[in-house]
């Protein structure tokens, strides 16, 4: 088991290492660094991250998001998962499979813009 | 049958005939209009739309393989739909929900088979081409039995068989479906983690897996299946820390010139060149991001490119010779694919982003033709019916 120490600084380190346990410490430690600072996300750029996700996300986890090579992200697929999970795997991928990391395009409150959304259905374009 | 309905029906056949004409389909191809669900025919001789095919469902991941006579395009939908397309009268022949989920098939070296790859449930399933009857399902069952790996990287083999890899095994099974309702499966265990995709040469000899959760490529030789699988261009990035990958390469299109083959390398912004007297590295070329198409024009004197997000509006061009890249291009925003006209004259480019359709003039690299196309992804020309592999 790893010991979590404190602060999100040790994120990256938790993402690298192998195996299920590091991540889901990993994304406790999130929830507990917490979802806090937020900002909010402007209008046109909203229509960028529907575009995003229903496109290149949509590359691997299906247009309709019912799945790919990737897992389903619709909202019934989801219904077990924690908006910190998703937001969490959105910026830093999961190590071992084929999900990278966005956060180099995406700040934390667009990834977290994004999760709210794939839990409640995620928006069409247009 | 009354006389009015004979002469309604009489008055239907002559125009349908007339609407049909009689022409060729070898200068004749569909783009996909991914979000629409609906396929476009276009002439390459005209480089114009000639109509459209509506009702295919879910094409966010679509491919095309066509009919032997060049006439009939088989789409393999992502929601598992198979559908055969009339490019002569532009309308559905038949259309069959096949699967969950599906990536992509192949047809089989007589045309009387199609084959589809599925994700969900995992497997193949092979179907009559001309009535889209289920022949043989082939579950892609591993581990203790109880699972089912997703399918990737189905070719058409020489015979009646496919070859196919199962993702989460890092399995390779070849199945021979002489008898089409009872496959014969040979199977390869242990070629390498996480096989994203295939490709089969242009001889129909070696099949060759990419694998994503390593560096290196698993290779079958299809004329001595009995030497198994071995691994060429093993490590690959030689221990460097490969980048995010935004998007799964393709290895469709065996991009060669001469003996040298050039495949997108995952996690790096370069192309790879492998010699295939030796399958040994040859060489690498830097480009402009993480390639996902790498295709030779069918001369081989030229390969283009595609990238991943977030490079992918550009389309670069390497001269097979000099190893180099000579031509970068902007076709539009989110490059998708890249089809040559059958003699490679000229290369169609799509551009999701931007809504169309570019065709560029492969020696001069001028642009020839816009057409509008919403969100569209693949293209493919009737010229694959002809190319094993394709």
């Amino acid at each position: 088991m790893i010991q979590i120490k404190a602060g999100a600084a040790l994120l990256p380190h938790l993402v690298h290492m192998k195996g299920r346990g590091a991540l889901w410490a990993g994304l406790a430690l999130a929830c507990a660094a917490g979802a806090a600072g937020a900002e909010p996300v402007a209008p046109a750029r909203e229509a960028e991250l529907i575009g995003m996700v229903r496109q290149d996300c949509g590359s691997c986890h299906g247009l309709t998001l019912k799945g790919g090579l990737g897992p389903p992200l619709v909202a019934p697929a989801l219904k077990d998962k924690r908006m910190e999970l998703l937001k969490h795997v959105i910026l830093w991928g999961r190590p071992g499979t084929p999900m990278p990391p966005w956060r180099s395009f995406l700040t934390e409150a667009e990834a977290e813009w994004i999760a709210v959304r794939l839990l409640k259905g995620f928006p069409d374009e247009r | 049958m009354n006389a009015r309905v004979m002469l309604a029906a009489a008055a239907l056949l002559a125009a349908g005939c007339a609407q049909l004409g009689l022409r060729g389909t070898g200068d004749l191809g569909v783009i996909v209009e991914r979000g629409a669900g609906r396929l476009q025919v276009v002439d390459t001789t005209r480089q114009a739309r000639t109509g459209t095919v509506a009702g295919l469902g879910d094409l966010s991941h679509a491919s095309v393989v066509y009919s032997r006579d060049g006439r009939y395009a088989y789409v393999f939908g992502r929601d598992g739909g198979l559908t055969k397309v009339d490019l002569l009268r532009m309308r559905i022949d038949r259309r069959i929900v096949q699967s969950g989920n599906s990536i992509g098939g192949a047809i089989s070296q007589d045309g009387r088979l199609i084959a589809a790859a599925n994700y969900e449930p995992g497997g193949v399933r092979v179907f009559d081409s001309d009535t889209l009857e289920l022949l043989a399902d082939i579950p892609a069952t591993w581990g203790d039995g109880s699972q089912r790996a997703k399918v990737v990287g189905l070719e058409d083999a020489a015979g009646s068989r496919f070859a196919f890899s199962l993702f989460e095994a890092g399995e390779i099974w070849v199945a021979d479906l002489s008898v089409p309702r009872a496959p014969k499966i040979q199977k390869f265990a242990n070629v390498g983690r996480q096989p994203y995709d295939a490709l089969i040469t242009p001889d129909g000899r070696y099949y060759i897996a990419g694998l994503f959760g390593e560096d290196g490529l698993a290779m079958l030789d299809l004329w001595h299946p009995e030497r198994g699988v071995r691994r060429v261009l093993d490590g690959y990035g030689r221990g460097e820390q490969p980048l995010p990958v935004y998007k799964m390469p393709h290895l469709e299109g065996w991009a060669m010139a001469g003996s040298l083959a050039f495949l997108p390398a995952i996690g790096r912004h370069e192309v790879l060149v492998v010699d295939t007297a030796t399958w040994r590295e040859a060489g690498r070329i830097p480009v402009a991001g993480q390639p996902v198409f790498v295709m030779a024009q069918p001369d081989g004197r030229q390969v283009w490119v595609n990238f991943a997000f977030p490079d992918a509006e550009k389309v670069q061009v390497i001269d097979a010779e000099r190893r180099k890249v000579v031509q970068t291009l902007t076709p539009g925003r989110a490059v998708l694919h890249m089809e040559f006209t059958p003699r490679g004259e000229a290369v169609w480019i799509s551009a999701r982003d931007d809504d169309r359709v570019v065709v560029y003039d492969t020696a001069s690299f001028e642009r020839r033709a816009v057409l509008a196309a919403d969100k569209p992804s693949g293209i493919f020309f009737s010229s694959r019916a002809h190319r094993i592999g394709f």
